[in-house]
This record gives C-alpha cells, sequence and structure tokens, in this order.
C-alpha cells in the first residue's frame, strides 16, 4: 500500500518557489547556451570515468537512504538502511519527534512502517528496523578512522523534508576535519570524535547517511553550526562517526537506551602540553587499577593522547561498561591498565534528561491552533524561528508543513515488534536477543535436566587437586589450602570466599544457576548487547543477571554461543570476580569447559583443569 | 547621495558569467586534481593558526584565523576585536602556544600583522602567492567556529571563485571599509572565526585572507570573500617596516575635559534616525575649519585619526575622545570613488 506523506504546501512557499524558478532559468539560461560548446571540446577520458564512477557510487548509495516521517504528520528526517533485514540509523533527536514507529520512504517509491529498536540519546543515535522486505538495499559500513581532511563524502537524505516523492537529495563535499569534538547541545547531544564536513547539511538531513567516495558509510549526519545565519547550511556539519555506531550497534539491537561512558577522572592541560589528571573518583574503576592525581595520561583507548580534548573524543566513542586500555605515566614509569567505563548517568537521570531534550532539529511546527486558518496565513513560529536576530530579519522561507493528522493506530507489524517497559527503548527487541542466547546456550546442551548437585574436580594448576560441590542451597570446594562452605540460599553479597577470589564460590553458584534455569528463571535478567572481552579484539555477546543482590555479566562468544566468560560485582564500586571458560568439550552431551581461569582485581587468582564433571538430576520429592 | 546597491539583474550575471566559465575549464582541473585533497591540505594546515584574544560575549567570538608569512613568527590575520586585547594568544598546528604582539594594522584594509617568538615555522611566501580568475576552484582554511583547539587542524573547505569583484559595488550594503578587489567565493567560508584564514587554490598556493563576516543589511545575505594576497602586501611590508602605529594604543586614555564635537569643526551630519545611520556630511559652515580643509556636503566620513566610524553615532563618541586643542585627521569618501584625507582642528578663539 501506498501513502503519499501527509505534506502540502502551503502557498507562501508556493510562491516563494516560483520566483526562485524563475530564478534559476535565468541562471541556467545562459550556461545552457555554453555546454553545445563545452561538448565540442576534448574532455579527458579520466574526467569521464571519475564522473561515470561518482554518478554510479550515489545511484547505488541512494538506494540505502530512508526518508522518515512521523507517524503523526508531524516532521521528520532522514536515515539509512545497513542491513537487508531492515535495520536502519538515524538520529535520536529525529525518532524522538516521531514517536515509538514511523514511516520510512525509500527510493524504490514504497513506503515502509518501522519501529524503535534502540537509543544512544547522548550520542544522539537511533536503531530503527523496517518492515515488509528482507532484502533491503542497504549501506556498507565504512572505516571512519580512515578518512583525512580533504576526502570527498556526499550525503544523502531528506532536508527541508522535500522527499515527498521519496528521493532523496544528494549533496557533495570534502570532509573539512576529523576527530572533531562539538559540546553536548542542551543536556545531551554530545558529538565526540565526529566527522566535520562542508557537504550542505539542512534541516531534515539529520540521521541520513555521510558516505565516501567510494560508497562506504561512514558517518550520519546529524549537527550544523547553525548559529548567526539561521537555520541553513552554513558550510560546517557535523557527522557521528560511523566507527563509534560500531560500537554502540550491539547495545541498540537490544531494544537499550544506552548510556555514554565516564572514567571517573578530570582531566586538564598543563601549559607544556601534558595531559595530567586533576581528579580521580576513589570509586572508579581507574583508581583501582592505579591512576592517582596528577599522573600524566598518554593513551586511552589505543590512540595516543596530546589533549583534553583527544581523550574526551575517545571517551564519547564508547558504551557505559566496556573495558578500554589506559596508559599513563608517573615519575618517568609507564603503565598499561585495562579501566572499566561507568555510566554518565544514573538509569533514572538519564530518562529525564531524554525528557527534557528539545529536539534541535527537523524543523517541528506546532500544531495548528485553529483548524479553519486562511490558507497563505504564515506558519505559526516553529522552534527554527530564533529570536535575537537583528530587527528588520524578514522571515525567511520555510519548508512545506505537514499537516497534521490525528494519531494513527500503530499498524500490525509494529505492534508485533513493539513492547513497551520503562527504560528500554524498545524491550521487544532485549527478549528477542535474550531468547536467541538461551537458545545457542542450549544447542550445546541441555541443563535443565541437571538441576541436582554438580561435582567437578580437576587440578589446581600447579597446586594440587581441586573438588567443587555447587547445589541449589550451598557451594563447597576442596583447595590445596583447605576446604570451604558457601550457604548460598539468601543474600550473597558478602559472598566474597575463598579469600583473594573476591567471590569463586558465589560466582560458581550463579554459573550453574544459569545454566539450569536459563535467563529468564536465572533472577532480572536483560541482554546488554556487545563488548569486546578484556584483553580482546573480538566482541562477546553480553547477559546481565540480578541474583541475591549480586550483578554478574555473562559473556558469550557471538559465533560459537559458548559462555567464555562472567563477571560477578558484589559491591557495585568493587572490582568483579572473573572467570574465564577455555577448551569446551563434549561429555554426555553437554559442552563443558576444561579450564578455569578466575581472576579478581589486578591478579589471577587460580587456574584450573577440570577433569571430570557429575551432573545430577533433580532430587526426586 | 550615491546609489549603494547592486543591481541584481548585475548579480545575476556575474553569477552566470562564473558558471560559464569553469565550464570548458573541467578538463585542466581534472589533470591537475588528485582524488583527495589530502596531500595538498596536510601541506597547508601547518601554515594555519588559531587566534584567541578579546570577546566571548554577546556573540562576539573571543578568536579568529590567521596563517604565518615568515619562518620567524609573522602572522598576517584580520584586525577586529578579538586582537583589542593585552594578551594574544596563537595557537600552532602542532599545539605549541605563543603571546603574540601586534606589529600593527591597516583599519582599512581590515588586516593586522602578528608576531611570535619562533623560529624554522612553516609558512607562506607573499612574494610567491598566486592568483585566482573567476571559476578557479579554491581551498579555504580558517579554525571557523573555534572546532579546533590545541594541536588539531583547522578546517578546510571547498569552492569556486563566483567572481573577482570590487567590494566597493557593496559598500552601504555590506558594511566593510574594504572597497578593493575581492574574491567573492561560492562556499560558506565566512563564518564567526574564519576571518584571518588563508585561501589557496588547490595546489596548496595562497590567494589571499578570508574577510571578516560581512551580511548584506538589506536582504540579510552574507557575503563570502577572501582578500587577494597583491592588495595587501605593500601594507604588510610597511608594518614590517615600521610604519604603522599600532591602532590599538591609547585606547585606554579618559575622555578630554574639552572634548571636540563636529559643529566646531563647521559640520553638519545628516539626521541620525537608523540605528546605524551612514556618517555622511548633510553641510559645511562657510568659513568653519572643515571648509577651509575642502570637505563637502554628501561626503562620507570613514575614519577619524584612522579609526573607523561606521555609523553616526560613533562618530560622534570618536569626537568625543578627542581634545579640541588636538589636530584631528578625517578621511572621507566622495562620489563613492575618492579617498581623501584632510586634517584640521577647532579655531582657536572657541577654546
Amino acid at each position: 500500500m501506498k501513502h503519499a506523506p501527509p505534506i502540502t504546501p502551503r502557498t507562501t512557499p508556493r510562491r516563494s518557489c516560483r520566483r526562485l524558478a524563475s530564478l534559476a532559468v535565468l541562471l541556467c539560461a545562459v550556461p545552457a547556451a555554453q555546454c553545445g560548446l563545452a561538448a565540442a571540446a576534448e574532455v579527458d577520458q579520466a574526467v569521464l570515468d571519475a564522473e561515470a564512477q561518482r554518478v554510479a557510487v550515489i545511484a547505488e548509495s541512494r538506494q540505502a537512504a530512508v526518508a522518515i516521517f512521523a507517524a503523526s504528520g508531524q516532521g521528520g528526517g532522514s536515515g539509512v538502511v545497513i542491513s537487508p533485514d531492515g535495520y536502519a540509523l538515524s538520529n535520536f533527536h529525529v525518532t524522538k519527534g516521531a514517536g515509538d514507529w514511523m514511516k520510512c520512504g525509500m527510493l524504490d517509491g514504497r513506503l515502509y512502517d518501522a519501529v524503535i529498536v534502540g537509543i544512544d540519546p547522548v550520542g544522539d543515535v537511533a536503531l530503527i528496523k523496517l518492515f515488509g522486505r528482507d532484502d533491503f538495499p542497504h549501506a556498507r559500513l565504512g572505516d571512519s578512522d580512515q578518512l583525512r581532511a580533504g576526502d570527498w563524502v556526499f550525503a544523502v537524505g531528506n532536508p527541508f523534508l522535500l522527499a515527498t516523492d521519496f528521493h532523496p537529495t544528494v549533496t557533495y563535499g570534502i570532509v573539512s576535519g576529523v576527530h572533531r569534538y562539538q559540546y553536548p547541545s542542551g543536556t545531551l547531544l554530545e558529538y565526540a570524535d565526529c566527522i566535520q564536513t562542508d557537504a550542505s547539511i539542512n534541516p531534515g538531513n539529520s540521521g541520513g547517511p555521510l558516505f565516501d567516495s567510494q560508497g562506504l558509510l561512514v558517518g550520519i549526519n546529524g549537527r550544523g553550526s547553525f548559529e548567526k545565519r539561521g537555520r541553513v547550511n552554513v558550510g560546517v556539519a557535523y557527522a557521528i562517526s560511523i566507527n563509534q555506531i560500531k560500537k554502540f550497534l550491539g547495545c541498540l539491537k537490544g531494544g537499550r537506551i544506552v548510556d555514554h561512558a565516564t572514567l571517573g577522572a578530570r582531566l586538564t592541560s598543563q601549559d607544556d602540553g601534558a595531559v595530567i589528571v586533576a581528579d580521580v573518583l576513589e570509586s572508579s574503576d581507574a583508581y583501582r587499577r592505579g591512576l592517582r592525581y596528577g599522573d600524566e595520561v598518554v593513551g586511552f583507548g589505543g590512540r595516543p593522547i596530546r589533549t583534553v580534548n583527544a581523550f574526551k573524543n575517545i571517551l564519547g566513542t564508547f558504551p557505559k561498561g566496556w573495558r578500554v586500555p589506559l596508559t599513563f605515566r608517573r615519575q618517568g614509569q609507564t603503565f598499561d591498565v585495562l579501566v572499566r567505563l561507568s555510566g554518565v548517568h544514573g538509569t533514572e537521570e538519564l530518562l529525564e534528561k531524554m525528557q527534557g531534550q528539545v529536539p534541535i532539529d527537523p524543523p517541528l511546527p506546532e500544531p495548528e491552533k485553529n483548524p479553519g486558518e486562511q490558507p497563505g496565513d504564515q506558519p505559526a513560529p516553529g522552534p527554527s524561528d530564533r529570536p535575537g536576530d537583528r530587527p528588520g530579519d524578514r522571515r525567511r522561507p520555510r519548508p512545506a508543513l505537514p499537516q497534521r493528522e490525528a494519531a494513527r493506530p500503530m499498524p500490525d507489524v509494529v505492534k508485533q515488534h513493539f513492547e513497551s517497559k520503562r527504560g528500554y527503548a524498545n524491550y521487544y527487541f532485549n527478549t528477542l536477543n535474550r531468547t536467541r542466547i538461551h537458545a545457542a546456550l542450549t544447542a550445546h546442551g541441555d541443563f535443565s535436566s541437571a538441576a541436582g548437585e554438580w561435582l567437578i574436580s580437576g587440578q589446581l594448576e600447579g597446586a594440587g587437586d581441586a573438588q567443587f560441590h555447587v547445589s541449589d542451597q550451598q557451594v563447597s570446594c576442596a583447595l590445596p589450602g583447605g576446604e570451604l562452605t558457601l550457604d548460598a540460599s539468601g543474600d550473597l553479597t558478602s559472598a566474597t570466599e575463598p579469600p583473594g577470589s573476591g567471590g569463586l564460590l558465589a560466582a560458581l553458584y550463579l554459573w550453574r544457576r544459569l545454566l539450569v534455569l536459563g535467563p529468564e528463571r536465572f533472577g532480572s535478567t536483560y541482554y546488554y548487547g556487545t563488548m569486546p572481552l578484556a584483553g580482546h579484539a573480538e566482541p562477546v555477546e553480553v547477559l546481565v543477571g540480578t541474583y541475591g543482590g549480586v550483578e554478574c555479566q555473562f559473556m558469550f562468544d557471538a559465533q560459537s554461543g559458548h559462555l567464555r566468560a562472567m563477571e560477578m560485582f558484589l559491591d557495585s564500586d568493587g572490582d568483579p570476580c572473573e572467570l574465564y571458560f577455555f577448551d569446551y568439550d563434549k561429555l554426555d552431551g553437554r559442552d563443558l569447559p576444561r579450564r578455569l581461569d578466575v581472576r579478581y582485581g589486578d591478579n589471577v587468582y587460580a587456574a584450573f583443569e577440570l577433569v571430570d564433571f557429575t551432573l545430577d538430576k533433580a532430587p526426586e520429592d | 547621495m550615491p546609489s549603494h546597491s547592486l543591481p541584481i539583474h548585475s548579480l545575476a550575471c556575474c553569477l552566470a558569467a562564473a558558471l560559464c566559465a569553469w565550464l570548458p575549464s573541467a578538463p585542466a582541473w581534472a589533470r591537475t586534481s588528485a582524488p583527495s585533497f589530502a596531500g595538498v591540505i596536510q601541506e597547508v594546515q601547518p601554515k594555519i593558526v588559531k587566534i584567541f584574544g578579546a570577546g566571548g560575549f554577546r556573540g562576539l567570538e573571543a578568536y579568529q584565523s590567521g596563517f604565518l608569512i615568515s619562518a620567524e613568527g609573522h602572522i598576517l590575520t584580520a584586525y577586529s576585536y578579538v586582537l583589542d586585547s593585552d594578551v594574544i594568544a596563537v595557537t600552532l598546528d602542532d599545539g605549541r602556544r605563543f603571546d603574540a604582539t601586534l606589529l600593527g594594522a591597516d583599519p582599512r584594509m581590515e588586516l593586522a600583522l602578528l608576531k611570535i617568538d619562533a623560529r624554522g615555522l612553516p609558512h607562506f611566501d607573499l612574494a610567491q602567492a598566486a592568483t585566482a580568475e573567476t571559476g578557479s576552484r579554491v581551498l579555504a582554511f580558517s579554525n571557523l567556529f573555534g572546532v579546533a583547539t590545541g594541536d588539531e587542524p583547522a578546517s578546510v573547505q571547498h569552492g569556486t571563485v563566483a567572481v573577482k569583484s570590487r567590494l566597493e559595488a557593496r559598500r552601504g550594503v555590506y558594511e566593510t571599509p574594504y572597497t578593493g578587489p575581492a574574491y567573492i567565493l561560492d562556499a560558506m567560508t565566512n563564518n564567526p572565526g574564519a576571518p584571518g584564514g588563508a585561501l589557496t587554490d588547490r595546489q596548496g598556493r595562497l590567494l589571499g585572507m578570508l574577510g571578516k563576516e560581512l551580511r548584506n543589511s538589506l536582504n540579510n545575505t552574507w557575503l563570502n570573500y577572501a582578500i587577494p594576497v597583491e592588495e595587501m602586501t605593500s601594507t604588510v611590508a610597511q608594518i614590517r617596516e615600521g610604519k604603522f602605529i599600532p591602532s590599538s594604543a591609547g585606547d585606554d586614555q579618559s575622555p578630554p575635559e574639552q572634548p571636540l564635537n563636529s559643529h566646531l569643526l563647521g559640520l553638519a551630519l545628516v539626521p541620525d534616525v537608523l540605528e546605524r545611520t551612514p556618517p555622511f556630511i548633510d553641510a559645511v559652515h562657510e568659513g568653519s575649519p572643515a571648509a577651509a580643509a575642502g570637505l563637502r556636503p554628501d561626503d562620507l566620513v570613514l575614519f577619524v585619526n584612522d579609526r573607523l566610524v561606521q555609523s553616526c553615532k560613533t562618530l560622534v563618541i570618536e569626537l568625543g575622545q578627542i581634545d579640541r586643542a588636538d589636530k584631528i585627521k578625517l578621511t572621507v569618501i566622495r562620489g563613492g570613488q575618492e579617498l581623501i584625507d584632510v586634517e584640521l582642528a577647532a579655531p582657536d578663539e572657541i577654546q
């Protein structure tokens, strides 16, 4: 079914359009006459080839562009499809105006229903999903860190919501700067490590793709320096780098509202250019890893740090919860550590700020107060009118405004893919991923039938025999150093035994609990998304479960579905007990790890070789 | 009064001419242009500096751009309120910071020369500068909007010279004392922070300096332009030889006890009816110092003692800063063409 988007040009813009058109005719007349001469002239084959290549690249890239229209008919913006099943990127400030679902026009002339999936309100990114095809034309993701000032780029989008026939507008320019930092606008919307371009970006381009000259997606256009000249292109626009979005994508797919990260330390520049720690929170992981007041920070996230801006740039590309390499110097000595980044906001604080966030773009007109307005009236002043301009400012030409319509009912396909839950953008997608992870886990063995006591015996590396008994009520261990028992029936927050492990027994208890009960019955569980496993490049998928007052992160191999690691936090301001599982092997139809490493803080607590597992069935009542 | 507006059709012709001019030249561009300008840009950026000074309130940015024109740290930039500060901080492309000295400024050209104490710096050689014609493809380098700090490189934009024309045609519509030739650009180069930036060709050769923000007060359009190097070279040389007096000198003097005013000189200004009424002379009293100096009705006062006056109000303020015992220098423009400097003083008997 085809819907014409609810956009009706008004008389005033139409009149100015006609005036513009006649000007265009005037301007075109002379060059057109000259074209004959130009065609007769010899054109270098390299020019023709370059042009042909550019035309081909743009023709392909345009197909993935999306013109987003709010279902209410109020405003819209741009987006770009990134997968054949219809996942698409846009700006948070575009989807916020649209709500939980939207209409998306594409070059094929069709209007698709789409639902919100996940949002990154600080980074101004939204992930949506279009329905109706499994072979959507989609953009290929590039590597934005390879961009240099001077590279050709082009933007595709829906400026001024012009794409009433869904044919996007293409604007061409160069990269004006890379690794730019733009301070938060209002309370959120910080653009860190972004790409600056002089391609024309206007209201409505927001959320649309920035492509490199090969047609690879390198950024999402979202912000311009609209300061003095009104809300039109000023030759300075900023795109969120695709490399930042790649880090958030796994989290966004989980239907979450994803927060950005903080190191828990404040840095300043010294006169000699050194970036120095001016303050560090004692509750931060950076402090526990040894960062102190006065240390010089020289590297972060794998990049050198020479300015505070560079640090903020890198920090702004990470989601909350990631562990990131940090290099600092003290008295000539260099330290390389891995720091866990905490969230910038509390959960409630972020939700509150999102409510207060004023969309900066695109134009969202005020609802018409008087439906009987005469045609030709000036549009109601929207947020695009800036006060404080010089007297004598004329009203700027404005785009055609969509007519307000009664709220449309959510289409069935959207209803089937949407679940509202506080703290989530779309809880449906969190459930979807938890179910998927669980299914991948059970494919390696059915543990629900092993609800009795588990006996695990093996060797503590270089020290002798080790044995663990894990059941619903208690966990005990027999190690070369002695024997210990933990009553696991109640609160676990003080279960630190064995000493120095950070709570190995409690962690084993929760490990068994997840395997036997699955994520839905484990406790309160959500799908976090993806993050790199400590010290590794490849991402793992993370489930976060809370039981007995203790938070536990379970990290699954994205390919095999095996549990690679888990981190158990007895105290949210302390180090977790980290368990790493290796060498999976089939035993009675179940994949089990033959090796277990335990780390706590900066230390390796123990490495076990696991020789035998006896997993009892649930005791008969 | 002379007419100040450029008829729309002639502007359109200029644009049309610009469009025609580059069509046949496309092959020439293609032969010399690499797929990316990254290489050229990396050579130019070390010559661009970020300048921080006065401002930071009421929409006045406390920063602008500049570029190095000698290995010893001479920096060419736009003359503006940003430089009207005790401390002018300059940050080089590599992040090093220097306090700069204002060697001199030409308020008419709106250019200033700064000096930092450094050696062996990458720089543009004014003697080697290039020229561009209508249709030339150009790059503009500046720290517009103060985007870059520390060792972050300046911003670069691409564009075309739409026309090389005299700014004079726009006098009175765009407020600028500079009326000489300028490169008018099709790119949005003249933003806050951009004044003093460098315009180069696509081989990175210096063409001109990005001017200050200019807005047409009639239709709110902004002008993107650069002053060609050849217009600035002799002034820059004079400043380097020490012929210019830094015009910020004497700013903090208290007003004189017996201030000068226009009546003492025998001048009557046009009625001050606008927010910025151009300071045209309405009448000159017979036998007055103004008449003796040769001033005439319809002369437009541009400078008082080399200080720019943009309106009747600022002219009155400037005169009020001068003791009536002192001689003053007025620069007026007559018939939209002729710049005339005159010296005059209030008659003795009135004192």
